[in-house]
């Protein structure tokens, strides 16, 4: 008897644990770069090559312009080079895997920190409408700019960056230079 | 040992996308632990508030740097044979300069935006299309800048080559350089937090 009315109650304080979600805080961010640093080395000593993410996006973006209007896609250098010469599944990419991989890993990471949650990022002094326009026109010059850079903050900053290549830096540097030069004027967005 | 094990036919294609998905989950779950599925977060890094940007991308960069330079050392891995992309100068500052800028305005770079979106972050789901429609716009526009997205091409080119000393001389000023950044984001941080209490 005595034994049952204990598991009664540790199912109830489960219950009512389940309730709170605790939001544990994010992770020391020297140890947090050292783990992606020795992912980045497991894609250079496995792969011989390293990481990405607005590739991912370009081979999406390429392979339904091609389904909407194949001529049109295949009369435009860009766009063919993402497709391929149809010998191939163009989705069968890398990068496309890749980052089916990192939606999957954020996730777990989120879910056992418990900071999964539907929810907007802005600062308080701004209505989601206003965030989610310039979430979408920081995310359309972020397009742009990752195309005529050759990659994003994955494919040049952090894997060119490890490997010493020039244009990387260069990149880099300019990324944190456009960054700062323009924060001033959309501070309301944040803080 | 023979690395990078792709380039030496250690394993096909089909196991390649395997690979690739396993080592995006360390990635992605790497990005969330740092908070980089937070736009709040990561536009902190321009004003000074919060570094966590420079302080993970600097220890990351340094970390495989010094990695693939001690396994090359001692023969492990062939650098010869790790991708690098070659270098277009001016378009690729030109490009990192309205990736700043889009940066700061939206909150998130691709990477990290599919971490926001994978953590529930509505503001990360459309960044993403926001990325999709800009890939669009510059694909279409692709024809009448191709002089300019090929100019100033200096092929595959590193520091070394270009500063004329070893690549370990190279690695070295990286590491200081990087342990200079971080004393100089741990004092800054300081400094707004004292100043955004005394407001």
């Amino acid at each position: 008897m005595t034994i049952l009315t204990e598991t009664l109650k540790n199912e109830k304080t489960a219950e009512k644990t389940t309730h709170i979600v605790v939001e544990k805080p994010y992770s020391n961010p020297y140890y947090t770069g050292f783990g992606l640093g020795l992912v980045l080395l497991a894609a250079f000593v496995i792969m011989g090559r390293g990481l990405g993410a607005s590739g991912a996006i370009s081979t999406v973006t390429a392979v339904t312009v091609n389904a909407v209007a194949p001529e049109h896609a295949q009369s435009n250098e860009f766009f063919r080079g993402y497709i391929g010469d149809g010998t191939t599944n163009p989705l069968k990419d890398w990068l496309v895997f890749e980052i089916i991989g990192v939606l999957v890993g954020g996730f777990i990471s989120g879910a056992l920190a418990g900071r999964n949650k539907i929810t907007v990022e802005k600062g308080p002094r701004v209505s989601t409408r206003t965030r989610f326009i310039y979430a979408f026109v920081g995310g359309s010059l972020m397009g742009i700019g990752a195309k005529i850079a050759r990659g994003c903050t994955s494919g040049q900053a952090l894997t060119g960056g490890a490997l010493l290549n020039v244009g990387s830096w260069a990149f880099m540097l300019a990324v944190f230079a456009g960054g700062y030069a323009v924060a001033y004027f959309v501070r309301r967005q944040w803080i | 040992m023979n690395a990078p094990f792709y380039k030496f036919g250690l394993f096909g294609m089909d196991i390649s996308l395997v690979v690739a998905f396993i080592i995006g989950i360390g990635f992605g779950f790497a990005l969330e632990r740092g908070g980089f599925g937070n736009a709040r977060i990561l536009a902190a890094q321009f004003y000074f508030t919060n570094m966590r940007v420079l302080k993970v991308m600097f220890t990351a960069i340094v970390t495989a740097m010094l990695g693939v330079f001690y396994l090359s050392l001692i023969g492990w891995v062939d650098l010869s044979l790790v991708y690098v992309s070659e270098t277009y100068l001016v378009p690729q500052i030109v490009g990192g300069l309205i990736l700043g800028f889009g940066f700061i305005i939206g909150g998130y770079c691709p990477g990290t935006s599919f971490v926001s979106f994978a953590t529930g972050r509505k503001d990360g789901l459309v960044f993403i299309l926001g990325v999709v429609f800009g890939t669009f716009v510059i694909g279409e526009l692709f024809p009448y800048i191709t002089d300019f997205y090929y100019s100033s091409a200096m092929g595959k080119i590193t520091l070394p080559d270009v500063f004329g000393v070893s690549y370990g001389m190279v690695v070295f000023a990286v590491v200081v350089m990087a342990l200079g950044a971080f004393a100089a984001a741990e004092w800054g941080e300081k400094v707004m937090a004292k100043k955004n209490a005394g407001k």
